[in-house]
């Protein structure tokens, strides 16, 4: 569904959520056994992007139906709730605070989340604490600030070097901002530094695509996520493009895209371990998001956010003033829930699984998915060795076709 | 109200029976509603335009595909009269209506657009009243218009039938004027029907309709003696004879009578189910003491275009059987027999009277039936002799087209009359020629416009003559054509291949001259409509072995959402499944996925029927 301002992202249709957040006890059965991480949205962002369809809102948007304050107040609720209904959880090895713009919430905010983590569930020893920033709201201080409360990894929006590709996706930041957050967050004592980037946008041209892995290269980050452009409908972008004032991205354009990103960073110690993200190490890859992949349980708090704890799938509502108003009621914020049957689950985990380099256990799929397998490795999609190894793993061209192989063995 | 209509066994003499005959659009249908209006069977609010147009089809396209009768009072110097009115459709494609129609009728009135004049099918209906030895009343219809010339078109008239042009009625079938006039002079010119009402019964069935209510609704019109509701029938055709549930007039609404007599119309039920025992140009008698002779049948309508109608999805084929079934109740011109394609699966191959009777049986299964449907090219009926002495193929679907074999292969041809200004006259030429036509013939209907007419194949007519034609003369020209045999050619069959596999829902039998435009066109297409793959798919045009015309579609690179969406796991699996739903309607060619918007759009020839000829 578009959304244009005041309407973010759409929620998926599901069964209605229990106003007190409780989960059956199949779903609670195990729990701990697998990784188990916190999801924390913040739905702000100073203005929106041309091409970003997030659930995240600009100050004009809320006027004054929510703020960060009510935002926060909801938060701290629903991570009380959330330990009710988990009862013994165990402490989060894994917390991704992202957005919207995290990192406008200053030190200060971030350290109130992060304490209101630790207040509900505890931090495990060695838990991954990731923030998102947008580059042009940090600085050496802040990079500081938040190591000190506890932050290990920052994300940073770079999305591109190049003046114009910035322009055109409404970014703020100027080119050189990202690369120095990320030199600054090391400075800071930050071991992980991922940057995000875009390819595709109207007018990049290879140049300008090389400069900015450059750029990544230069900053030295242990980590990088690159996404093709996606016009999303009722984006800004996507009326742009209709309109015939901007080109849409061309596919072959992409898939040249994709692997220039893949060599570059391959050949500087960079590998892909899912289909867009690339690490300099197996330590260096983001543990909070593999638990998606891998069907782990979190918690996502905050509006819009979407949780998954043993099968049991939930999503909050979008409208940060919604959300505040039934945690105050003292109400579960989720609007909506689905149950997985063994057929979904085992979907999901080709769906996801298999988007990662080390692949996925061919015994997850049913014979003909099997048999469509070695077609996909004749086709030159899916890796040989691998297979006989009795595992499904994407070739080169086979990640660029990932969703057309999902299809063929599901 | 009654009237003396209303009652039937009407003395001969006192009765007319004539029906509209015209070029589309020239105001048939309006002249009827103004007469059903003047003579009061339809009230004033039960009046709507084009009343006689009872399918939604008709009433949405503004055209008249079915005949229709009614049976109305006028009274002349005094005396009462019963005239039997048939409205007709003016499309050449329903010419076979017509010519029953005028079976029914002793005179028709001829009506011409006075702002456009003599038109293509106002020749040929014309030429087949005459045929019929109809009385011909000539009538300028739309005076109202300011366009129109009635001085200049009377005169047109009063040339091609011999009359004077000052015998040419005028009226605005808009207005009603001078609609009066013309029924006076219906009963004043058309005779009077005759026939013995004392011999054994014969009436002859020029409609057969079914209704879900009724079951099978039988029009007649009763040359000797009378049929009444208490007697059994007999078809004489097939001996099987039938008790009668109901016999009755049209005025405009069916009304049971005690019987008809000679020279009426009317209709009679007897409870069969299927129109095929109530056969169109069959003669009816009674059972019992019944006649011995029949009338003079009618020619069965042939079809001369073919197509294979296609379920999109598979499961429907049973549906769409028992839909062909239903239409064909009321369509004897509609035939079908079942076919399959190695690409579109179970089918029927159908024959149509025309491109316009193709697109209207296949809107009606669509709407009426509820299905979704793939109708291949049309093609005509080719006739293809075996060179080695076998004997011969009646090929009606390229698939059956004999591969080495071929001797002499002969194609119908047509002959067709094209009305146009004469500043066309050498546009109209050029491109007659380009589709192998042969002038027969020239003659000015006045200083300014010609009447053009030509030998031509009938595949070429019904491809996309007509619209060319159209194009090039602004819209001015107007086309008639009839069947005229058949003549030897050179004609070819084109294979589409998809990775080297020949979909033969696209095979087209064309003349050699024509297959290199068909090979390329049908390439470039199915380039731009066939989605990329995730292998390279060659796509070549061949005659035989010989490939004529080839283009390529890339494999595709890209198929991959690379884009963080957080934990929204459930979203990406509900594309996921909507993606394979997708699959599901994509048909297999091979390995080639072909989706079902593909055949659609590669098999239709875009600028091909004329719709509502005219009509926005
Ligand atoms: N101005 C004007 N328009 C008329 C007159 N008679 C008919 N029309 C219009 O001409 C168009 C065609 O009229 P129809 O009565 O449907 O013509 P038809 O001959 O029955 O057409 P087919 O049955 O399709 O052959 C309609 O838009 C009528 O309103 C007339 O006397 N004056
Ligand atoms: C939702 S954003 C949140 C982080 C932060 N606000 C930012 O913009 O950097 C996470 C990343 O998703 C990617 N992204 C967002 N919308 C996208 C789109 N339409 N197409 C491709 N990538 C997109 C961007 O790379 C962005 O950095
Ligand atoms: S800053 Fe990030 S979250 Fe905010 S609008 Fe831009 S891309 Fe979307
Ligand atoms: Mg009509």
């Amino acid at each position: 569904m578009p959304h244009t301002g005041a309407v973010p992202s759409t929620l998926p249709d599901g069964d209605p959520a229990p106003a007190d957040g409780a989960l059956p006890s199949s779903a609670l059965r195990g729990l701990g056994e697998r990784p188990f991480g916190v999801y924390v949205h913040v739905p702000f962002c100073a203005t929106r992007c041309g091409y970003c369809d997030f659930n995240t809102y600009t100050p004009g948007e809320l006027g004054t139906t929510a703020s960060p304050e009510s935002w926060l107040e909801g938060l701290r609720r629903e991570l009380d709730l959330a330990a009710g209904v988990l009862g013994s959880a165990p402490p989060a090895e894994t917390v991704f605070v992202g957005g919207g713009t995290p990192s406008l919430l200053g030190v200060d905010g971030l350290t109130d989340v992060l304490d209101a983590v630790r207040d509900s569930f505890g931090l495990a020893a060695d838990a991954e604490v990731t923030t998102e920033s947008n580059p042009e709201s940090t600085s050496a201080e802040f990079f500081a600030g938040i190591r000190a409360a506890g932050y290990t990894r920052v994300s940073l929006g770079m999305q591109s070097a190049a003046r114009h590709v910035l322009a055109v996706l409404d970014r703020t930041h100027t080119p050189g901002r990202a690369v120095a957050a990320a030199r600054e967050a090391a400075d800071a004592g930050f071991a992980h530094v991922n940057l995000d980037l875009i390819y595709g946008t109207p007018g990049e041209r290879v140049e300008d695509l090389r400069a900015s892995l450059d750029a990544v290269l230069a900053a030295g980050v242990d980590h990088v996520s690159a996404y093709a452009l996606i016009v999303e409908e009722g984006t800004a972008l996507a009326r742009r493009v209709r309109r015939g004032d901007l080109p849409a991205p061309d596919d072959d354009r992409l898939a040249e895209s994709y692997e220039l990103v893949d060599s570059v960073l391959s050949a500087h110690g960079l590998d892909w371990y899912e289909v867009s993200n690339w690490a300099s190490s197996a330590d260096a890859r983001c543990r909070h998001n593999l638990g998606y992949w891998l069907g782990g349980d979190w918690w996502g708090a905050g509006p819009g956010a979407h949780s998954h704890v043993g099968g049991v799938r939930w999503w909050n509502v979008k409208h940060p003033a919604r959300y505040a108003t039934l945690l105050a009621d003292g109400a579960s914020p989720a609007a909506g829930r689905e149950t997985l049957t063994d057929d979904d689950r085992r979907i999901e985990r080709v769906l996801l699984e298999l988007r990662l380099a080390e692949g996925l256990p061919l015994d997850t799929l049913d014979d003909t998915g099997r048999a469509n397998a070695s077609d996909a490795v004749a086709d030159g999609l899916l890796d040989r060795i691998a297979l006989a190894e009795g595992r499904c793993v994407l070739t080169a061209r086979g990640r660029l076709l990932a969703d057309a192989v999902v299809r063929r063995l599901t | 109200m009654s009237t003396f209509a209303d009652t039937t066994f009407t003395p001969p003499e006192l009765i007319r029976n004539f029906c509209i005959i015209a070029h589309i659009d020239h105001g048939k249908s309006t002249l009827a509603d103004r007469m059903l209006q003047i003579t009061g069977v339809v009230e004033e609010r039960a009046m709507r335009a084009q009343y006689l147009d009872r399918m939604d089809i008709e009433r949405e396209r503004g055209i008249t595909i079915k005949a229709q009768n009614v049976r109305l009072p006028w009274q002349v110097d005094g005396q009462n009269h019963v005239l039997h009115m048939i409205d007709t459709p003016g499309h050449v494609d329903f010419t076979y209506e017509v010519s029953r129609a005028l079976e029914a009728c002793e005179g028709a009135v001829l009506l011409v657009d006075a702002a456009q004049g003599i038109e293509a099918q106002t020749l040929a209906n014309l030429y087949l009243a005459l045929e019929n030895d109809l009385a011909i009343i000539p009538v300028l219809n739309k005076i109202d218009l300011p366009a129109a010339d009635p001085d200049k078109y009377a005169k047109e008239i009063a040339h091609i039938i011999g009359c004077e042009p000052e015998e040419v009625l005028r009226v605005s079938a808009k207005s009603g004027l001078g609609v009066r006039e013309l029924l006076d002079e219906v009963v004043l010119k058309v005779p009077a029907p005759q026939g013995d009402a004392d011999a054994p019964a014969r009436a002859m069935i020029f409609d057969s309709v079914y209704d879900t209510y009724r079951g099978v609704v039988t029009y007649i019109r009763v040359v000797d003696g009378k049929i009444t509701p208490r007697e059994r029938i007999r078809m004489m055709s097939t001996n099987a004879t039938h008790e009668l549930l109901e016999v009755g007039i049209i005025s405009p609404e069916p009304k049971p009578s005690v019987g008809l007599g000679v020279g009426e119309v009317g209709y009679l039920i007897t409870g069969v189910k299927d129109v095929r025992q109530s056969k169109v140009g069959d003669t009816v008698t009674s059972e019992r003491k019944g006649a011995t002779e029949p009338l003079a049948g009618y020619r069965e309508p042939k079809p001369m275009v073919y197509s294979g109608l296609y379920p999109v999805d598979g499961s429907d084929y049973p549906d769409l059987r028992e839909a062909l079934d239903k239409l064909q109740l009321n369509d004897a011109a509609l035939t079908y027999e079942p076919e399959t394609s190695a690409a579109l699966g179970f089918g029927f191959r159908c024959g149509f009277l025309g491109l316009l009777h193709l697109e209207i049986t296949r809107d009606r299964l669509e709407r009426e039936f509820g299905l979704d449907l793939i109708s291949t090219a049309p093609n005509v009926v080719y006739r293809v002799v075996l060179d080695d002495g076998t004997g011969e193929l009646i090929v009606t679907n390229p698939s059956d087209w004999p591969t080495g074999r071929v001797g002499e292969i002969f194609e119908p041809i047509t002959r067709c009359t094209i009305i146009a200004p004469s500043d066309y006259i050498g546009t109209i030429m050029e491109l007659c020629q380009t589709k192998r036509g042969q002038l027969g013939g020239m003659d000015y209907l006045s200083e300014d416009r010609v009447e053009l007419r030509y030998t031509m194949p009938m595949a070429e007519i019904i491809f996309d003559f007509f619209d060319a034609l159209k194009s090039r003369t602004r819209g001015y020209a107007s086309l008639d054509y009839e069947e005229s045999g058949e003549q030897s050619a050179e004609l070819v069959k084109v294979d589409i291949l998809l990775q080297g596999e020949p979909v033969d829902a696209f095979s087209a039998i064309v003349h050699k001259d024509a297959a290199y435009g068909y090979g390329t066109r049908m390439a470039t297409k199915l380039r731009e409509l066939i989605p990329r793959q995730q292998f390279e798919v060659p796509i070549q045009a061949a005659v035989g072995s010989r490939v004529i015309a080839r283009e390529t579609i890339r494999a595709i690179r890209k198929d991959v959402l690379a884009k963080c969406y957080g934990g929204d796991i459930t979203r990406k699996r509900k594309l996921l499944e909507k993606q394979k739903e997708g699959k599901k309607r994509m048909k297999m060619v091979g390995r080639v996925e072909v989706p079902q918007e593909a055949f659609v759009a590669a098999l239709s020839t875009d600028e091909s029927s004329d719709k509502g000829k005219g009509k926005k």
